[in-house]
């Protein structure tokens, strides 16, 4: 397998598991809306309310970094990251 | 004085800029207390921001494609992240969201989850890849990764239905803002609002927008965020509303037990000031059923990812790494407004309806509220509305209407804070109006402009002439919007969803698919942009004139629909015609690879 073709399937297996998470708080967790309401989330908000006024938006952003991060870090594996300017 | 250097002393010179619109604030406040008028000082705010961004729009004038188009491809990641999010929240964002949250509650919800979820596609799927290919707008990466005329006039079709439906929506905000601050009709105002949304990019382009948009970020956020922290502060909620509201979340759910939701006769309605809702829905509770609140988060998420003034704003990084990063700060400059909007919603909410706090107004006589300044005033205004529908004189839950816009206008007055946040909300909307819509007139207007032009009638136009096509189409395409807005056919918020369903119908799978599935071909995708934009218009138009839609896909979610359909057709008629030929697999090998030299090249 060429350097690239490795390349790619790395990238390809961190954008599978970045969307899984972000289904899971995108999509997964509103299936179940109702009951995890009932339980007592961070700062003391009902759960499924905090997760959409905060928490799953909070997740997102997070989410992003890190990802931004691990692609960089596959990048460089390779060498096909871009020297210079950030 | 916008060259070279600028670029280093960028956070010196919004540092400066920061400082000075705070020093304005500070100001207007002594103002205030010298016996300036509320609308002298709303007529100062707006007059003062949109000066200064007329001042950075004509420093920022350009004679070059490269930075008429995509800014010169140097606009730092945090900044670029500013102007994203400046660009991204609409005028509907800033005065429309906490008062549909006020009024929905969790239904409404799904939106937040979807407008802030997108950027996760937007980050992962595409945005670095588009920025590799080098290309100048949306439709250019499809018509250069599938070839063709065809491709090409296609994307600018589904681009400019989308956008055209939201930029209408901004320009009838600015109009709105313009015309309550400064007195003016609305008729009128319009058009006050679409001069200054063009005084920000005729000259410079994209990098006019880009420096404008920044500052519009940060006018609009300090506009937002201060009335939040204040009111919270005054009623004694607590200092940071944010980690602090539970305790006022509950309560409100325990008022609304204690209140009910008593439905309305219909006849009772009929007094009802149109636009106008009462409160019927829980706040905090679970009230949508779980396919209601996915489906429509998931149509705005590939909406999101599919909207070409966004996509755009990833262009003008300098590099593939800074624009993956860009993303990340992109979202988190929204999440610092997204995450306050329902903190706003539960304030305003429960200091209504608490009786035991001194602003409550559910269980006090009818007459009483009825000679409250902020009452008369927003009543006047047409954004409230009390009646004693069941005759006992007093007022209860749900003989008390408000209009969506009150949340964010009306809050701060009635909390009691003094007139110049007012004028600060008013510099705030005009500001998020004015962003958005000056990235969806530049997104047509650069796709006709480079698109259908450059690309298609006359390929040899030189520099100067492309612009003035630009630059003409920017003014028609502007006029046409504020046309059709000054005739007030939908209001702010439908019509901006509605963009997305466009977006997503017709753009989601063919930019995905030219990334992630080197099999595309160029009848893949002209099955995919026009069977899923038909398809996704159909079903609008049908549900619209009656028709009672399938799977629980509505009016606000039938991109669902149109982008289902493309992607089956999408994927069926590749299928059948020949594969991609060898230079276009190898085209989207490198566009797989950050490094290297950009696909469409420096132009």
């Amino acid at each position: 397998m060429s350097k690239q073709e490795q390349h790619w399937e790395k990238t390809r297996g961190l954008l599978m598991m970045t969307l899984a998470i972000w289904f899971v708080f995108s999509i997964g967790i509103f299936l179940f809306g109702a009951e995890m309401n009932e339980v007592t989330g961070p700062f003391g908000y009902p759960l499924t309310y905090w997760f959409t006024c905060q928490g799953s938006l909070g997740i997102f952003v997070i989410l992003i970094f890190w990802f931004a991060n691990r692609q960089e870090k596959i990048d460089e594996e390779f060498g096909f990251s871009e020297r210079g300017d950030d | 004085m916008i060259k070279g250097n600028f670029i280093d002393n960028l956070p010196k010179v919004y540092g400066i800029y920061t400082g000075g619109f705070l020093a304005f604030i500070i100001i207007m406040s002594i103002g205030e207390q010298m016996g300036m008028t509320a609308k002298l000082i709303g007529i100062c705010f707006v007059a003062f921001t949109v000066a200064i961004y007329a001042i950075i729009g004509y420093l920022s004038r350009t004679a070059q494609a490269d930075a008429y188009y995509v800014a010169g491809r140097q606009v730092p990641t945090v900044f670029n992240g500013m102007a994203t999010a400046a660009d991204w929240m609409s005028g509907a964002s800033f005065v429309a969201m906490a008062g549909g949250i006020y009024f929905k509650g969790y239904g409404y919800m799904a939106l937040l989850v979807g407008w802030t979820g997108g950027y996760v596609l937007v980050a992962s799927l595409l945005a670095p890849y588009l920025r590799k290919f080098g290309c100048y707008t949306v439709p250019d990466f499809i018509g250069t990764r599938y070839g063709g005329n065809l491709t090409r006039f296609l994307a600018v079709v589904v681009l400019t239905v989308a956008s055209f439906t939201y930029v209408t929506a901004q320009i009838n905000a600015t109009g709105t803002i313009a015309s309550v601050a400064l007195d003016i009709p609305f008729q009128y105002a319009v058009y006050v609002g679409l001069i200054s949304i063009l005084l920000c990019s005729m000259l410079g382009g994209m990098r006019g927008v880009t420096w404008t948009q920044v500052a519009q970020y940060i006018v609009l956020i300090i506009a937002y965020l201060l009335p939040v922290f204040w009111i919270s502060n005054k009623m004694g909620a607590g200092f940071f509303p944010h980690f602090m509201l539970a305790d006022e979340v509950s309560r409100i759910a325990e008022l609304e037990a204690q209140f009910g939701f008593v439905k309305n006769s219909a006849e009772n309605l009929k007094e009802v000031p149109k636009g106008l809702a009462g409160i019927t829905k829980a706040h905090s509770a679970v009230n949508a059923t779980p396919w209601a609140f996915i489906s429509l988060a998931l149509a705005m998420m590939m909406g999101t990812a599919s909207l070409p003034h966004v996509m755009m704003r990833y262009f003008t990084t300098p590099s593939v790494k800074a624009a993956r990063k860009s993303v990340g700060w992109s979202l988190f400059f929204i999440f610092l407004l997204y995450s306050s909007a329902p903190m706003l919603a539960t304030l305003s909410k429960l200091s209504l309806i608490d009786p035991s706090l001194p602003t409550g107004i559910i269980g006090k006589s009818i007459a009483d509220v009825q000679a409250i300044d902020w009452y008369q005033n927003w009543n006047q205004a047409n954004l409230m509305f009390v009646s004693d529908f069941n005759g006992n004189g007093t007022l209860e839950l749900n003989e008390f209407f408000m209009g969506g816009k009150a949340v964010v206008l009306a809050t701060p007055e009635i909390a009691g804070l003094p007139y110049v946040i007012s004028g600060l909300v008013a510099a705030g909307g005009m500001a998020a109006a004015m962003s958005t819509a000056d990235g969806l007139i530049l997104a047509i207007a650069n796709a006709i402009s480079h698109d259908v032009y450059y690309k298609i009638i006359d390929p040899k136009a030189e520099t100067a002439k492309r612009l003035v096509v630009a630059r003409v189409l920017l003014v028609v395409i502007g006029f046409a919007g504020a046309t059709i807005a000054a005739m007030e056919i939908q209001g702010i918020l439908g019509s901006v969803i509605w963009a997305f369903d466009f977006a997503m119908s017709g753009l989601f799978f063919p930019l995905v698919l030219g990334v992630w599935w080197k099999r595309a071909n160029r009848e893949g995708a002209i099955a995919g942009m026009a069977l899923g934009l038909a398809s996704g218009m159909g079903y609008l138009i049908w549900v619209r004139n009656g028709g009672s839609g399938f799977l629980g896909i509505t009016q606000l979610t039938f991109g669902i629909f149109g982008s289902a359909v493309s992607l089956v057709s999408m994927v069926v008629v590749s299928l059948i015609t020949s594969e991609p030929n060898a230079a276009t697999q190898r085209m989207v090998d490198e566009v797989r690879v950050p490094s290297g030299r950009s696909i469409i090249g420096k132009q």
